[in-house]
């Protein structure tokens, strides 16, 4: 493995990890709150940017397996009985399969058709779940509070799903670096340069493609699960939010597509600015326009992002952020 | 039941024309520069919430502000233009993307600050006309001859103006064009100015039908999105008809299934077509 060997990897991993043992040390629940919707962006972005930052197919509806993975593993916590680790993983092996199965049909679209897909995508999905009514139509589903007992009172299962995130942000952000590092990646990369020349050097661009799409689906699946065991409730209005889609692409733009680092940068960049904006009582009625445009200034004047913007400027830290 | 029929049919086919509008606006701005606008939805906001102050304050009749709101349309699109995309016209689809709605936040934002989210209602109500069994509501009715108006405007100016021609010419080739001597940048500008005057006349005309607020653009955005597709992205005239199909089919499907089905019909419609031919229904292979 020489991925192993090199400072990029334990770099990010080593800060992820000390991050999630410091709030654990400190056992503070603001704290814990504040880091769990940090972390939970980090490894949405990150997931994301598998297939935005690596192949180059912007989906703008990504948060559709989410809410879609969310939705079965709170349905199988909440009626079924399941518990939590097995629902959390059926909901993102389901989104997997899920986007398999869209992914041979919208991933033969190219730039902004395939954008435009994935919303017409998304918002089929929250119409149709508004009407599903295994899934509770459009009130959605609530959680009964004996549930939590099982995990020793609802106080532990707060702690058990930042732990759960925590994980899986690690596990995001791992194996976004192991496919950087691999050929898969390589052959994700060129399909984003000119997917004609990489089918003629022989990359298998739709099989990569699907699987690109099939990876980044896995991880917001089981995220969206344990999001909404925490929240004890879920409505199609929270779980298919076109704005949260839009920012995650936000974070990844912000910190970089295309690097491992870069959503991990973006994604506590933005829900730092956005919280101190929500709080600030001068900007907290303009923090939509603020966030526009801090947007709007990355994308025409830093659009290769902090991370990319780095890597150009300074070639020696290319070893280091990957 | 046939009464109820025809009736949800009218109203469904005359709302086409604004929905038509609407989405012509979008295929215009696609069609010359290869942008989607997704600050459309906001803009069609501003010409609702323009209509509703000038009534409001100024006393001004809803249809006659159009021409205003036309106008301030065309200024918003040609700032939006000179600020957000002219940088990235020729970036990858993402930076447009993105720095349109970028535009959509900025704008929201302030619109969130100054009016917030209360529900508006331009209260100019001019009753409904009966022929027969037929019940037309008269304000549905101008809004389809004020669309049909806008639209027969565009069209005189797209193919019978030096600038029209201009327009097409860019929309066709970019580089030739500008080899002919016409200024793109100019002629960008005008189309996006254009393709938001559309959108603004569109958001004054439904703002006469239904109650709005800041955030009523948005399902308006996503329903220009569908109807562009099955027109095909880029083409006004299969826009004006992909309206009428989404309005006739809205009037059509409630007669069948409860009225929440109708987005699940539209966006399932969205993506098969998107994918099955993505140069929509009336589109040139």
């Amino acid at each position: 493995m020489r991925a192993l060997r090199q400072p990029g990897l334990w770099l990010i991993t080593g800060i992820l990890g000390l991050w999630g043992l410091v709030i654990l040390f400190l056992d503070d629940p603001t704290l814990r709150e504040t880091s769990f919707t940090l972390l939970m962006f980090v490894a949405l972005a990150s997931s994301l940017n598998i297939l935005l930052g690596y192949t180059g197919y912007v989906s703008f509806g990504h948060i559709v397996f989410f809410g879609l993975g969310g939705y079965l593993g709170f349905y199988l916590v909440a009626v079924q009985g399941c518990s939590l680790y097995l629902a959390a993983l059926a909901g993102g092996l389901a989104c997997s399969l899920l986007a398999v199965l869209i992914g041979l049909a919208v991933l033969r679209l190219r730039g902004a058709y395939f954008a435009l897909a994935t919303i017409g995508v998304n918002e089929a999905a929250r119409a149709f779940v508004s009407n599903f009514t295994p899934f509770g139509g459009a009130t959605g589903l609530s959680l009964d509070y004996s549930v939590y007992d099982l995990y020793g009172g609802s106080l532990k299962a707060l702690w058990l799903s930042f732990i759960l995130v925590w994980l899986i942000s690690l596990a995001v952000v791992v194996t976004s670096y192991l496919v950087k590092q691999s050929r898969f990646g390589l052959g994700l990369m060129a399909i984003r340069e000119d997917e004609d020349a990489a089918m003629t050097m022989g990359v298998k661009a739709p099989l990569a493609k699907t699987l690109a799409y099939a990876l980044s689906a896995l991880f917001p699946g089981i995220i969206g699960t344990i999001f909404f065991f925490k929240n004890g409730n879920v409505e199609p209005h929270d779980a298919f939010k076109l704005h949260m889609s839009i920012e995650t692409l936000v974070m990844i733009m912000l910190g970089g597509q295309g690097t491992v680092l870069g959503p991990v940068l973006g994604g506590v960049a933005y829900e730092r600015l956005r919280g101190y904006l929500l709080v600030s009582p001068l900007f907290k009625s303009l923090h939509l326009a603020l966030s526009g445009l801090a947007l709007l200034l990355i994308i025409l004047f830093v659009p290769a992002g902090v991370v990319g913007w780095l890597r150009r400027r300074f070639p020696k830290l290319r070893g280091v952020l990957e | 039941m046939w009464q109820q029929v025809v009736n949800s049919l009218t109203d469904g086919f005359l709302l086409g024309f604004v929905y038509g509008l609407a989405a012509m606006g979008l295929s215009l701005i696609w069609g010359v520069m290869q942008v989607i606008n997704l600050a459309h939805g906001v803009i069609i906001t501003s010409g609702m919430l323009a209509t509703y102050l000038m009534f409001l304050h100024l006393g001004i009749n809803p249809y006659l502000g159009m021409l205003l709101v036309a106008a301030l349309g065309l200024g918003l699109g040609l700032v939006i233009y000179a600020a957000a995309v002219h940088r990235v016209i020729s970036a990858p689809h993402l930076s447009s993307l993105l720095a349109t709605f970028a535009v959509n936040m900025i704008i929201l934002g302030i619109f969130n600050a100054v009016f917030g989210g209360d529900q508006n209602n331009v209260d100019y109500s001019l009753g409904s006309l009966s022929l027969g069994f037929l019940n037309i509501t008269v304000s549905r009715l101008l809004a389809a001859l004020g669309a049909v108006l806008f639209c027969v405007f565009l069209y005189l100016f797209l193919y019978f103006t030096r600038t029209g021609k201009a327009i097409r010419a860019v929309s066709n080739n970019r580089e030739a064009a500008e080899l002919m001597g016409i200024p793109s940048a100019q002629v960008l500008a005008l189309s996006f100015g254009l393709g938001s005057l559309l959108a603004a006349v569109a958001g004054a005309l439904i703002a006469t039908i239904f109650p709005f607020t800041i955030f009523s653009g948005g399902p308006f955005e996503l329903k220009s999105f569908v109807i562009c597709v099955l027109g095909g992205l880029g083409n006004p005239l299969g826009a004006l008809i992909g309206g009428l199909a989404l309005g006739l089919l809205e009037g059509l499907i409630p007669i069948w299934m409860p009225t929440s089905w109708v987005p699940v019909v539209e966006f399932g419609l969205f993506v098969t077509v998107l994918v099955v031919r993505p140069s929509g229904l009336l589109g040139a292979k």
